[in-house]
């Protein structure tokens, strides 16, 4: 049994991979972790991998996006079942292994980049910047967002903000990793905590109006929202504290329309273009009258 | 008037329009600009409201006065709600402002008709203009056209928009003439068959050398048809809808319960929104769309209405049972997209599998399906369906979900009391 102790990132998975796959090393002689000293409890051996050249390996490119994605998620097993598929699809002769999503290591790492594909667009939907000042050298506006993605995915989601935000400077800070942008180009820095970011902007309330004033009281669906927008995002979000109230007063909003007296048609005011519409409507082809037939 | 009071006036004027697609965009963004902004793919939900509704784009009316009057709408002539309108630099500064902050894709702009149908796009337009060539901006624009508006205004929209669209509201010129006496069904398709000459140039896969590059123009156009507010069929509703789809190539055909206003007219009292009803013609839009289904299969003339109780092509295979079961191994793509319970994903996960495997149950739970749905209708290596269990009246009775929900009476009297809005409630979907 080997052990291979790598940083979680895909491309120290693809370095330590490669190599055993170079050496022929089958799946289950491996023990893949991230934390040297873990590791160290399970075996005694020098977990380093002499690099060994030659043929390169030919793996489908569907497979590598993959592994991108499934190494941004947090499971600890998906290093090892990684490696596993890799082995599979080359060595172990299954070159049609990813076309069988019945297959169980497939679904499984299916599934984790489902959840890391999942994060990364609500990253992309529920980031809020707040405006900090302006650059006085180059006048450009700069922002800075929280967010707490459940996976590694600041990287995966960053080239989004740039093509999005190219004119603005901002940095996305979360607690793990934080990415800025200057115009030129992105650069990384490791996490902070939640207290380095502003909780507030000026047009936080005007966005809360309009929040407001967009819903439609008559036709409330709470698990609807809920289930696009679970709670667990909703501290980082202006709009959330007033979900509460919205909900509490729409059946009173409700009563309050079916009550109110219907008002009479009111005849057309003397407009050119109103009389123009009216001849037309008259002198409109019968057949156009007809409703479409099912 | 601030534009913080115009904004809840024109935002709450704006909110019924649910036509508000901001997919299906050409792939542009800010890079290299001075600009924001970026489309492609599909649409961001930036956040939803209670109603269940995605907040993506900014959706807001120009202004709310409107010389027309449709029964069904709050800013009609006759109701007597507060009057705004925006300057065209308020609009674009919140536009601005709020993309900034991500919370949003884009800008919807509507607008109650004044004056003219031209003057009235000029106004949409120049918002429009300013906003991609004062401001660089890259965002989704849907704007929405009137379709009496002269040709070039709806070149020059359609120039700035990704989107364009209008709506229908109702699938008959009979009802717009009792409910929308100023709209008409046929002007409305001669415009969208307009729109969809200029799509269709701008979007050609093959030019000829020499033609020349026909002028920016939006990538798709949709529209909305309110549901409950005349007596329309689903039938009528879902004909309406193919003949948009196939005629005038419209990306999406929004269906939008008609619910609640304040100001009701007493041409069309209000009632409970039917959201059960709207659902269901969502599925079997999406049936035409992405399954084959033909409208007569989903509702005939005989039974012009969805059973609101299953979704449609499940009561599509009970009304069809000699079809099923049906040899997952064996059986065309076609066929498996009629499954009940099996999506297009999943049809397209069996096709690539089965020529590696020979199906079994378990490989079908891999894919996360419901098999107590999906057994009666499929054979399988390890599983073979006794007809009998298919023909028996006790199939339908199988699917019906707990009574308390189909007990929902959509046709309700025209005036209901507020309890029943709770009970539209808990028959959430
Ligand atoms: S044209 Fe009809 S639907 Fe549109 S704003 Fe005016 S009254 Fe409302």
């Amino acid at each position: 049994m080997r052990t291979i102790v790598i940083e979680p990132d895909y491309e120290a998975w693809r370095n330590s991979a490669r190599r055993l796959l170079a050496e022929g090393v089958p799946p289950d002689e491996v023990l893949w972790s991230e934390d040297a000293q873990e590791a160290s409890l399970f075996t005694g051996e020098d977990p380093h991998v002499e690099p060994v050249t030659g043929n390169p390996i030919k793996v489908p490119p569907a497979f590598l996006d993959m592994a991108r994605s499934a190494a941004a998620h947090t499971d600890t097993r998906r290093w090892g079942m990684l490696y596993r598929v890799l082995w599979r699809l080359t060595l172990g002769g299954e070159r049609h292994l990813l076309s069988m999503a019945t297959d169980g290591d497939v679904r499984e790492i299916q599934n984790w980049c489902k959840a890391v594909g999942r994060d990364i667009h609500k990253m992309h939907a529920f980031v809020r910047f707040r405006l900090v000042g302006v650059n006085a050298d180059t006048g450009r506006e700069q922002f800075v967002a929280w967010f707490e993605p459940d996976y590694r995915i600041v990287r995966l989601s960053a080239s989004f903000f740039r093509k999005r935000f190219a004119g603005m400077d901002w940095s996305i800070l979360t607690n793990y990793e934080c990415a800025h942008w200057d115009g030129m180009q992105i650069h990384f820095t490791a996490g902070v905590p939640r207290g380095s970011a502003p909780n507030q902007d000026a047009l936080d309330d005007l966005w809360r109006t309009y929040y407001q004033n967009i819903f439609n009281p008559a036709r409330v669906k709470i698990s609807a929202m809920q289930s696009e927008m679970p709670k667990k995002y909703w501290k980082n979000l202006p709009e959330a504290p007033l979900i509460a109230g919205l909900i509490a007063q729409s059946a009173g909003r409700v009563k309050g329309m079916l009550e109110t007296p219907e008002r009479p048609a009111k005849s057309a005011p003397k407009n050119e273009y109103l009389k123009m519409l009216h001849d037309m409507n008259r002198s409109e082809p019968p057949e156009n009258k007809k409703p479409p037939q099912p | 008037m601030d534009t913080k009071r115009k904004l809840e006036i024109l935002a709450d004027a704006a909110k019924y329009d649910a036509s508000c697609a901001s997919s299906g965009a050409a792939r542009k963004d800010s890079t290299g600009s001075k600009g924001v902004g970026s489309t492609g793919g599909s649409g961001i939900c930036h956040s939803y409201t209670p109603d269940g509704r995605c907040v993506s784009l900014l959706k807001v009316l120009m202004t709310n006065a409107c010389l027309y009057d449709c029964h069904y709408c709050i800013n009609r002539r006759s109701s007597n709600v507060t009057r705004a309108r925006f300057t065209p630099e308020e609009v674009v500064k919140l536009t601005l402002d709020f993309y900034k902050r991500n919370y949003i894709e884009g800008l919807f702009l509507s607008s109650g008709i004044i004056r003219s149908a031209d003057y009235t796009m000029e106004l949409v337009i120049e918002v429009a203009r300013k906003l991609r060539e004062e401001h660089q901006f890259r965002g989704y624009i849907h704007l929405k056209t009137i379709p009496e508006a002269s040709q070039a205004l709806i070149a020059l929209a359609g120039r700035y928009a990704d989107r364009i669209s209008i709506n229908v509201e109702l699938p008959s010129q009979q009802s717009l003439d009792t409910l929308a006496p100023e709209k008409n069904l046929a002007r409305t398709e001669e415009a969208m068959g307009h729109i969809r000459e200029k799509i269709d140039e701008r979007h050609a896969e093959k030019r000829g050398p020499d033609t020349p590059k026909p002028a920016p123009f939006a990538t798709g156009q949709s529209t909305q048809m309110l549901v409950g507010a005349d007596a329309s069929t689903d039938a009528v509703i879902l004909g309406c809808a193919d003949k948009l789809y196939t005629v005038h190539r419209l990306r999406r055909v929004y269906y939008s319960a008609f619910s609640p206003i304040p100001e009701p007219s007493a041409i069309l009292p209000l009632k409970a929104p039917p959201l059960i009803r709207e659902h269901r013609l969502y599925q079997a839009d999406w049936l035409l769309r992405f399954y084959d289904f033909k409208v007569e299969e989903i509702a005939s003339a005989a039974e012009p209405n969805l059973d609101l109780a299953l979704d449609p092509k499940l009561s599509w295979a009970l009304r069809n049972r000699e079809r099923f079961p049906v040899d997952v191994n064996r059986a065309p793509r076609e066929m498996l997209l009629r499954i009940p319970g099996l999506g297009v994903r999943n049809v397209e996960r069996i096709v690539s599998a089965r020529r590696f495997t020979r199906l079994r149950l378990a490989d079908l739970l891999q894919l996360r399906l419901q098999l107590k749905k999906l057994m009666p209708f499929i054979i399988t290596v390890d599983h073979h369906p006794a007809r009998m269990g298919l023909d028996s009246d006790s199939l339908r009775a199988r699917f019906l979900p707990p009574p308390e929900q189909i007990e929902l009476d959509f046709e309700a009297p025209p005036k209901p009391a507020a309890s029943d809005f709770s009970s539209v409630r808990s028959g959430e979907l």
